[in-house]
Formats: C-alpha cells, structure tokens, sequence
C-alpha cells in the first residue's frame, strides 16, 4: 500500500462516518422533540456533511481519477464503505439514543481532529481545523442532553439507560486500526487512536457520572470491522435511500 | 356595557399577567378612534399598546397560521434531505427546511407578545382547530418537486411576506423582514433546480414538467380566495395586517413567474393564460375554489399524514422536554 | 410539567455582533434554563449571524415601561437643549477649534 492510497483510504473513513452520522441526524428534520433541537440537529448534520465534503475532496483529488466527492458519497456500495458501525445505527426517534449516539463519535472525532491539526498532511491539518470547532459544540450540545436526560425523570433515566445498552457494543469498534493506520502514523499524518482511548473513556465517563449513567459490564458482544467494509444491515438501507436518485439516473446531473 | 382587554400589558411580563382594564363605550371608542388615526398615520403597534380586541385576534389567527405553515412545511420538503442527489443538494435543502424551524421560531415568538403561549398554539394545530397553508398537504413525488416547492411555494411566499414586512403589528414586521432576507435564496435554489433538469435528460426535463403540473396550481391557491369570497380581508386591510388583495398579490406572483418558467422551457398548465398587452397582465384560467376548499377542511391529499407527523414528533418528544425541565427543576432547587 | 405549558419558558437573546460593540437584541427562545437558553440561542441565531458573545434573559426578568411613559419618561429632556453640543454657538472672531 503506498503512502497516497493510505491517505485517500484515511480520508474515506472520516467522510463516510461523517456523511452517514449526518444522514441519522437529517432524518430527524421536522420530527424534533422541539423547534430549537430541530435546529440544532439540522446544525450539527449540516458541519457533518461539509467534512464529509472536504474530506471526500481530497479522497477524489488522492485517487487522480477524475471523480468527485459524490462519486465517492453516492456510487459505493456497502463493502466498500469504510465507516465505522456505530454510526450507522437507527435511533427509532428515540431522541435520547440520536444524542448518545453523536455524543460517542464526536468524542472520538473531538480527540481525532484535535490531533490531526498538527498532522503533516497540510491538507488534512486544515481541514482538522475547520472540523474541530464544530465537533467541540457537538460534544457539548450532545453531552449536555445526555446529562438532562440520565438525570431528568424516571422515563428519561430507563430510556437513555437502554439507549447506553444498545450503543455500547458498537463503541470499541471505534479505535480498531488497520495498515492504514500503522503507515500513516508512522508518517507523522494520522494519529495512533489508541493514544485517544483513556481521553475518550475520561469524557465519557465525566458525562455519565453527570448523568447518573453506568457502562455495561464488558465481556458483551462488540461489534468490529466497518473499517474493513464489515457493516451492519442497516448501512445497506441508508444507502438505498440516500444514492438512489444517482443510481437510478446515471447521466443525470443535478 | 363593559369591554375587557387583556392586552395592557406585555403578556411576557408575569409581573403584568391577569392585570385587566376595564373600559367605558366612551372610553372605549376613543381609544379606538385614536388607534385606528395611528395605523392611518404609518405608525407600528406595539405589543403594550392598546388595540382592539379584534385585531389583536385576527393578528392571532393569521401569526399562528403562518408560523404552522412554516413548521408543517419542513416535512414535504424533509422528505428528500435523505434522498437529495448530491452532497450539495442536500445541505442545501437540510439548511433550508431548517431555516423554516427557524422562521416559524420567529413568528409564534412574534404571536406570543399577543398574549398566547407557543404550546397553545401547538395545541390548536395539533387538536385540528388551527389551520396551516393548503399547499403543504400535497405530496412530494419526485426529486423535481423540491425544485416546484422552493421556486413556486417559496415564491408565492415572498410575494405575501415582503407585504407583510410592512404590516401594522411591529413584531411581526420584525419577524417578516428577517424572515424575508433569509428566504431569498430558498426561491433560488428552486428556480436552479428546475433549470438544472430542464437542462438534463429527457427523464428529468418530465419530472420538472410534471412537478410543475402539480404545483402550479396549488401554488395559486396559496394566496387564498377571490376578496369578494375572503371573509376576513376587510378588517384585515382597514387595520393593515394586510396590505393588498388575495387577488392582487396572486396576479404580482404569476406576471413575475411566468417568464422564468418560459425562460427554461417549462409549459404552464393553463390552456386560458395568455399575455394581456392593454392591463399588462396576464389572464389566467379557472382556480378549483371546490379542492381548495376541501383540502383547507381536511380533506387533500396529505392532511391526514401531515397532522400524524406533526403529533408524533410532539408526543415522541414530550418525554425530552419533561426530562429537560425536570433537570432544571432539580439543579435549580439544589441551588437553594 | 402539564400538559399546557410543554415548551418551556421564554427567554430574550442579545447578541454582540463584534468585539467592541454593544449587545443587541436578536430574538427569542424556548429553554428549560440558562444553559440550554444559550445553546439553543446559538442554534437558533447563530445559523448566519457572526458574533463574539451572547446573553440570554429569562423574559420575565425584562421589566418594560408602558405607552402610558412616553410622555413623563422622554418629552422633559425636549427643552433641554443645552445637552447637546450643537447648542453653544461659537462668538463671532473666534477660531473653531473642534
């Protein structure tokens, strides 16, 4: 594997996390539990798809072969997606399992992005720049909800419990690395995540104690290779639904 | 005879809640003589002033009315965020339904200064007793719909929001004239969709063809019934809540949209309409008053899913928001 | 909370469109408490608007005078013209020095 394959592969999985956790947030649109969350969701989907953006850019421009960021968003298939599981998971509008979920990735994308900003890449240090301002508001705004809800009423505290329940086994999955990431480490352009793990434990912690919330015991299943294209069934739905117009019209441009 | 008014004070003000005057016929007539002599002036109402009880409600009605609109409106809309075509596209229309959350943010805030809350209002929409704009209760179909919605929806829209910028009631003015400068790019991207596919395939050049059969009409609609039929325009107008004709603004609306479909090659589907080079207008074809008047009762196509999705999303939520003012409730008390 | 009271209590936005400058006021929002009155109001008014810091206010706390106020509250300062500099003219010979 060389460097730029590496690379484009690197930025692959930041936009295809990115591009699918925005498309759990948009469905929310109109279906938010207030104005202001809807809002907000919208907000938080909107940063999400401008990184899925850049960094599906600069995956095109690493190829060299004439395809663009919707190329790669709408023409892939589930095998080749390289996000990671969790993100993908449905949330039934269950608002508290949407905010846990974001509140989990974007501490991860949180510790990530603030590494990736003194990567060499130059790149993909700007674009962590750009990424990290918006992403500390998510863990903030998701943070802040998952402590309403673990210490808001008896119900909030049941369903946000078994939102933790559910989510938990998708959480490891997080930090697994592969021969990406061995190369580009070692390059001084990506982050080794198992540097981030305690920092990740440490703010999710602090927000459960605040939330009244427990981890599951381990030992549980836990889910494992959407980096190497192994998903859950639930990606393929999302992407019937999201690459259908460009699937279906090929030529079209829009 | 006594005449109560519970508008002496600023509804927002609890200090002020459940003060009421009671006024004398004398009182009361010169009060109105001198209210009516300030909106002739071009003087702005504002929510501690004085009005009549009538105004104050039909502002009521047509504040909450709009503001539904705007939030029954992001779910036609909401329906292809997930299907849009490219990543472009669909930040696009993810920001412009979120601007519609927003916009009807602005208004009941507008309608609360009259004395309602935002969740009786929610009430009213939800329990059936409030309307909402008919145009929302048709479906979206294609992805060309987005297109018809943001050029003919939004347009009709402009139209009627750029005259109520200059309303007699201050904070809906306000809301308006925010709401105006955002809305601006909401017509556009429609009006780019439409010439995007008109540009296209055969098959999208149907689809904004079809789109455009659709929602032609219902966007005509939109501006409501003839005056002559309108049964509260001539308050309304005496007051300036409202500014022109039903008829007047939908004629603006159709002499501006016309070109613009001519110019990407869209077919209006009236076989009646044609340029009128003495009244410089254009004539136009019979309105279906008969859907109209079923689909404001009730009975369109899509009332029925549009209610659902609106009490859902307010029932799946009622457990968060309790949540959330519970939370406050105890850090508050904890405080103490 | 009942039934007729679920969107929360209202709360008034002042934004401070850049350093240097006064608050302004922006609009409103609905928020169970300060904390999220100010994340909500960022959601809500921050979606174009640039600024650099933001206050949120419980409405109630908002105390307004009334039209009955305009009168004793702002026509005395009408005869007071001497508070403006405009007032004092210069004698004839003098060089204007600002």
């Amino acid at each position: 594997m060389t460097l730029n394959d590496a690379l484009k592969e690197y930025c692959l999985r930041i936009a295809d996390n990115s591009s699918i956790l925005a498309h759990r947030l948009s469905e929310w649109s109109g279906h938010g539990p207030i104005l202001e969350e809807d809002i907000a969701m919208s907000n938080m989907a909107l940063d999400l798809i401008g990184q899925a953006r850049g960094f599906y850019s600069y995956a095109a421009t690493l190829e060299g072969k004439g395809r663009t960021e919707d190329d790669l968003a709408f023409r892939r298939d589930t095998r080749e997606f390289v996000s990671r599981n969790l993100v993908e998971q449905p949330d039934n509008k269950d608002f508290g399992t949407a905010m846990l979920r974001s509140f989990l990735y974007s501490c991860l994308s949180y510790l990530q992005f603030r590494a990736l900003m003194n990567s060499k890449d130059e790149t993909i240090s700007g674009l962590s720049a750009k990424a990290i301002k918006e992403v500390t508001y998510h863990v903030r705004h998701c943070g802040d909800w998952v402590v309403r809800l673990g210490d808001g009423t008896e119900e909030s505290h049941r369903r946000i419990s078994n939102s933790v329940e559910d989510l938990w086994m998708y959480t490891s999955e997080l930090f697994e690395q592969n021969e990406v990431d061995a190369l580009l480490v070692k390059e001084g352009v990506a982050v080794d995540l198992n540097t981030l793990k305690q920092d990740w434990l440490n703010l999710v912690d602090e927000i459960f104690a605040q939330a009244k919330l427990t981890k599951p015991a381990e030992g549980g299943y836990q889910s494992s290779g959407g980096i190497n294209g192994m998903h859950t069934e639930h990606l393929g739905y999302i992407l019937a639904e999201m690459q259908f117009l460009p699937r279906a019209y090929p030529d079209a441009i829009w | 005879m006594h005449f109560v008014n519970r508008n002496l004070a600023n509804p927002k003000q609890t200090s002020n809640i459940g003060m009421e005057t009671t006024l004398s016929v004398e009182e009361l007539n010169k009060r109105e003589a001198e209210f009516d002599a300030k909106i002739a002036g071009g003087k702005t109402i504002e929510p501690k002033d004085w009005m009549p009880e009538r105004y104050r409600k039909q502002l009521l009605r047509m504040m909450s009315q709009h503001a539904h609109s705007e939030v029954v409106g992001m779910l036609p809309e909401g329906n292809w965020i997930t299907r849009a075509p490219s990543l472009a596209r669909k930040a696009v229309l993810l920001a412009k339904v979120q601007d519609e959350a927003g916009h009807g943010l602005y208004i009941y805030s507008a309608a609360e200064t009259l004395g309602m809350d935002r969740s009786e209002m929610i009430d009213q929409l939800l329990s059936g007793k409030a309307k909402y704009s008919s145009i929302f209760n048709y479906p979206t179909l294609s992805w060309a719909d987005i297109g018809a919605i943001g050029w003919l929806v939004d347009g009709a829209a402009i139209v009627n929001q750029t005259v109520l910028a200059k309303c007699s009631y201050g904070p809906y003015s306000r809301a308006m004239l925010r709401i105006c400068k955002e809305e601006n790019f909401h017509n556009k991207q429609g009006y780019q969709i439409m010439a995007y596919l008109m540009r296209g395939t055969k098959e999208q050049r149907d689809m904004a063809q079809d789109a455009m059969n659709r929602f032609w009409w219902p966007a005509l609609m939109m501006f409501g019934p003839s005056d002559t039929n309108s049964p509260n325009s001539a308050d309304l107008m005496k007051w300036k809540v409202k500014l022109n004709s039903n008829d007047d603004l939908r004629q603006r609306f159709i002499d501006r949209t016309v070109p613009q479909a001519e110019a990407i090659g869209l077919r209006i589907p009236d076989d009646k309409l044609k340029w009128n080079e003495s009244t410089r207008h254009y004539e136009f074809g019979e309105i279906n008053w008969a859907e109209f008047n079923q689909v404001i009762s009730g009975n369109g196509p899509c009332n029925k899913l549009r209610m659902k999705q609106r009490t859902d999303a307010h029932n799946n939520g009622a457990w968060v928001r309790e949540a959330a003012a519970a939370y406050s409730a105890k850090k508050a008390a904890s405080k103490k | 909370m009942s039934d007729n009271n679920h969107q929360w209590p209202i709360w008034e936005v002042f934004i401070q469109p850049k350093n240097g400058s006064a608050h302004e006021h922006a609009g409103s929002v609905h928020a169970p408490d300060g904390e999220m009155a100010l994340l909500n109001a960022r959601d809500v008014y921050g979606r174009r608007l640039e600024g650099v810091n933001m206050w949120v206010v419980p409405a109630t706390a908002i105390v307004a005078s009334t039209p009955e106020d305009v009168g004793p509250f702002f026509d005395p300062a009408n005869d007071k013209m001497y508070r403006w500099p405009n007032y004092f003219k210069t004698p004839e010979g003098i060089k204007q020095i600002s």
